[in-house]
């Protein structure tokens, strides 16, 4: 069985960014780039699938310029087979992502799809959902556990009220939440192997999708800053604060 | 297609309407300063308790549910939704795990773009979003006909039952698609407020060390009549659930007041409590980040610290 995992650049989790001050953009000038922190453990998912002997094959895409080979080939040196590159310098929403991947899943067939729950520059939290809806597919989104049993997947997903547990039939999609599991570093032989891997590149056109946004950004505002507070030297001063300053006990 | 419609998903609640819906509903109020609306409820469960709380809010034209309801998964609801929703220029839905889950899958059946995590209505078209774990708020536009939105629930206020005079209505309930199927739940029974809807909230970071040492923190808030949150590091480490994670990706919070004991103040994490009214961060380390956004910090121990607030409450 092929598992399809789909994986966006974003800026490295550890990077503090800001807006630019006339609210055109992000100003990312220079910040380390990384596969996104959900993708890398759906990439990680897939490798400990393969290992398992559920699957025989992990193909990797993304969506994006030509600078995403870069974190295709990460992933290829962390252990997927093969990557599809849809290239494009357009800007991206969900559901033109979701279109495109639709079009990959038609080709590839793969009977398990994985994506990141959220990708962590847009905070969307909706390519997989749609995805799936597009390809009539079950979902288990925010999974924290995947266990293959016969022929569905058991998921466990991470709720607001605790844990929830699904059977989904096969093929299915899963958006992985942090607690799946701990990706592991590349090493030095797959990083050189990976560069020998097949990685193919195709255009939305070709795929026949339509990348028109319905949702436009118009500009970005530094979020508003809290006034700076005060320390206090016990606790007898912070709850006599607490009560007659901010008045909240 | 009526654009002066609005439809609120209802999230199933335990009991009564659900925190998260009455802040929807807020969020609806908010859209009214702009534009005149019908706005109608559609409920995704038959519960009597919920449909009685659902007709008893004010300047609601109609609650809907279904007749019969095979499962509340996505797979069922969303195409579900999609033949109500057709005739809404509007369709709002908490954005908590319940509706991460469902309207993406509703936005695309009805290939739409929708907005999440909804923090500000501007105009009919335009909203604000943070992205970017809150570094940035996104001003977003939008001209599609049909405007589906994920509702912050921490950014809205939460409209209080009146005396409403809905029309009820049942409506055929969905088919069963049986592509998904419920083998287990681990619901975390709550002996206190829930994080979302509590005043006061009391958070611990992987300063606690260990599972027992929460303890601490379980005795203050019960002083305090407080939720108790963590950081991802405390869930990670296996010391709380993971349904108590504030941040980026947990819950999004705005208490009245926040403490935060032994947390550092990551991006991801402020993302989650910067909107809380007041802050207060317990710390040994003067130089950590959460104190940039405190307004009383208090460098110390915690274990000191801890133990004398309880006895002094
Ligand atoms: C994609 C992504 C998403 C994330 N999402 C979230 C999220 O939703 N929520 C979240 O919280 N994090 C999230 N994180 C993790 C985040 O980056 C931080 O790693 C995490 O918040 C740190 O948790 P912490 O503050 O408890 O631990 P630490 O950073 O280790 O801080 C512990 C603090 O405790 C203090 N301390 C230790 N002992 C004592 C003592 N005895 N008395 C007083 N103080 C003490 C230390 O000085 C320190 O400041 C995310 C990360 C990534 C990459
Ligand atoms: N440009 C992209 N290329 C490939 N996959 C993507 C892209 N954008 C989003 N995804 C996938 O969708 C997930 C959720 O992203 P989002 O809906 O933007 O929060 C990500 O974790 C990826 O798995």
């Amino acid at each position: 069985m092929k598992i399809l995992v789909a994986i966006k650049r974003v800026v490295d989790p550890g990077v503090r960014v800001r807006p630019f001050a006339d609210g055109s953009g992000m100003d990312l000038a220079a910040a380390k780039m990384s596969i996104n922190p959900f993708c890398e453990i759906a990439v990680e998912a897939a490798i400990r699938l393969k290992e398992q002997g559920f699957a025989s094959e992990i193909l990797v895409v993304s969506v994006g310029p030509a600078v995403v080979q870069e974190q295709l080939r990460a992933a290829l040196a962390l252990g997927a087979d093969r990557a599809i590159h849809i290239n494009t310098d357009e800007p991206l929403e969900p559901l033109s992502i979701a279109k495109l991947l639709r079009a990959v899943v038609i080709q590839e067939g793969p009977g398990l799809i994985l994506l990141g729950k959220q990708s962590i520059d847009g905070d969307n939290n909706q390519t997989g959902q749609m995805l799936a809806a597009l390809c009539n597919y079950p979902q288990g989104t925010f999974a924290s556990k995947i266990n293959p049993m016969g022929d569905e997947v058991h998921v466990t997903r991470e709720l607001d009220g605790g844990l929830q547990t699904l059977a989904l039939s096969l093929p299915a999609v899963i958006t992985t939440d942090l607690r799946l599991n701990q990706p592991r570093f590349p090493t030095m032989p797959n990083i050189i192997k990976a560069r020998q891997k097949p990685l193919r590149t195709l255009t939305p056109a070709e795929l026949g999708i339509d990348m028109e946004l319905r949702v436009i950004t118009e500009s970005l505002a530094i979020p508003r800053s809290r006034p700076a507070g005060v320390k206090v030297q016990s606790v007898t001063e912070l709850l006599e604060k607490l009560r007659t300053e901010a008045r909240v006990l | 297609m009526n654009n002066a419609k609005v439809l609120v998903v209802l999230e199933p609640a335990e009991s009564g309407l659900g925190t998260a819906n009455a802040r929807v509903l807020g969020a609806v109020t908010a859209l009214r300063q702009h534009l005149p609306l019908e706005c109608d409820l559609v409920l995704c469960t038959n519960s009597p308790m919920q449909i009685d709380a659902a007709v008893a809010m004010p300047d609601v034209a109609q609650v809907m549910w279904p007749d019969s309801l095979p499962d509340v998964q996505a797979e069922t609801l969303a195409p579900w939704l999609a033949s109500l929703a057709s005739s809404y220029g509007y369709v709002f839905i908490a954005s908590n795990s319940f509706g991460k889950n469902l309207l993406p899958r509703l936005a695309a059946l009805l290939d739409n773009q929708p907005i999440t995590d909804v923090t500000a209505i501007d105009s009919p078209h335009r909203f604000q979003r943070p992205i970017y774990a809150g570094s940035a708020i996104a001003s977003v536009y939008t001209e599609q006909t049909q405007k589906l939105l994920g509702i912050r629930t921490s950014a809205f206020n939460a409209v209080a039952p009146g005396r409403g005079t809905a029309r009820k209505v049942v409506v055929p309930g969905p088919a069963g698609q049986c592509q998904s199927r419920l083998v287990s739940e681990e619901t975390v029974a709550l002996e206190r407020p829930e994080l979302t809807a509590a005043r006061v909230v009391v958070a611990g970071g992987r300063g606690l060390l260990n599972r027992d040492n929460f303890n601490l923190l379980y005795r203050l808030a019960d002083k305090l009549g407080a939720a108790v949150g963590a950081s991802r590091a405390a869930v990670d480490a296996g010391f709380v659930a993971n349904d108590m994670q504030v941040g980026q990706t947990g819950k999004v919070i705005a208490p009245e007041l926040y403490i935060a004991v032994g947390i550092s103040g990551a991006v991801q994490h402020l993302a989650g409590m910067s909107e809380s009214r007041v802050v207060v961060a317990i710390n040994k380390d003067p130089d950590a980040p959460i104190f940039d956004v405190a307004d009383y910090g208090l460098v110390a121990d915690l274990f000191d610290v801890l133990p004398e607030l309880i006895t002094q409450l």
